[in-house]
């Protein structure tokens, strides 16, 4: 009994989230592929950490037919990103671009990274010259 | 003797770093997404008249005069806290003051309007949105002022504010009339 509710819910739940987006009339698989890709890398500016792919807020949705329409008007990729970020600039685009302004935000993650590898590598070291033999007698207070 | 001080460095540039943080959230609102338009000719439209849906209405008509448009919807609760300074300052801007009807149904915005005065100079209504992608707009309220030569100079997302109309937008018209070409 139980078990029949509960794959009743999960049933329930898997038709909400196949109709959160509406479905578009694609023509083929590669298109509807090509659709989703773009939509991925696309902005929702209503609910800004969602993608167009994933936003059910109205304005996703018209700018998702937007998209399917250009794409179906024969636009690349490219021409189709950049009538949006004319509009919306550059923030309609999920991975932001890279450029100078950006720099920091790609690469400060790995500039980080590599400071605190060095100085754990230092540390380490420094420790091992200085206590070669951790021996310590039981009781001894914890001093690092 | 350097090496103690050096956990309480880091943690002050933490502390920095996360300080600046909040100061730059207060100060800088995270929804408002700069508009690339300010500066550009505002894209070409003709929509149909709110109170003449028969017929459209659109940037030829507008050609040679400044005006404001103002985004809203019956929908858009933040327009109604914005609505009354609108209706306030409507007649003293000096502009058209267009009314930009978005993704609303009809029957909602008539009573809407009624309920809370319509300062509007004329309304027009983009129930689809395709001229509302070409504007850039991504919610409501927003507000754009369109020059004689139909380039944006400025773009409000969000509340028109006494303050803001006072010290931004004001300003701004009175430099339209200034540097009229």
């Amino acid at each position: 009994m139980i078990a029949r509710v509960f794959a009743a819910l999960i049933g329930l739940a898997a038709a909400f989230v196949a109709h959160a987006v509406e479905p578009l009339p694609f023509k083929d698989a590669a298109e509807e592929q090509r659709f989703q890709h773009l939509a991925r890398e696309l902005r929702c500016l209503v609910c800004q950490n969602q993608n167009l792919a994933d936003s059910d807020a109205g304005l996703a949705k018209d700018l998702r037919n937007e998209v399917f329409e250009q794409l179906r008007a024969g636009k690349s990729d490219d021409e189709i990103k950049s009538y949006l970020v004319a509009r919306y600039s550059e923030f309609v685009l999920y991975d932001p671009p890279l450029k100078a302004s950006t720099l920091v935000l790609w690469f400060g993650p790995f500039v980080l990274l590599a400071v605190g590898g060095i100085a754990v590598w230092l540390t380490v070291r420094r420790r091992a010259a200085q206590n070669p033999a951790p021996t310590r007698a039981a009781g001894e207070e914890e001093d690092w | 003797m350097m090496g103690r001080f050096l956990p309480l460095i880091g943690f002050a540039l933490i502390a920095g770093l996360l300080g600046f943080g909040i100061y730059w959230n207060k100060s800088h609102d995270q929804r408002e997404v700069p508009s690339p338009l300010i500066g550009k000719s505002a894209p070409t439209f003709a929509l149909p008249l709110f109170d003449d849906p028969g017929k459209t209405f659109g940037s030829a008509d507008l050609k040679g005069e400044p005006y404001l448009l103002n985004v809203f919807g019956s929908w858009c609760p933040s327009c109604v806290e914005e609505h009354p300074v609108i209706v306030r300052y409507a007649k003293e801007l000096g502009v058209k003051v267009v009314g930009y009807n978005w993704k609303d149904d009809p029957t909602d915005a008539r009573a809407w309007l009624a309920r809370f005065g319509n300062p509007y100079d004329v309304i027009v209504v983009d129930a689809e949105s395709r001229v509302a992608i070409d504007f850039g707009v991504y919610g409501a309220p927003e507000t754009f002022l369109v020059d004689g030569n139909g380039v944006i100079r400025l773009k409000r997302i969000g509340v028109l504010t006494p303050d803001y109309i006072e010290k931004t937008l004001k300003p701004a018209i009175v430099a339209l009339r200034g540097g009229a070409r």
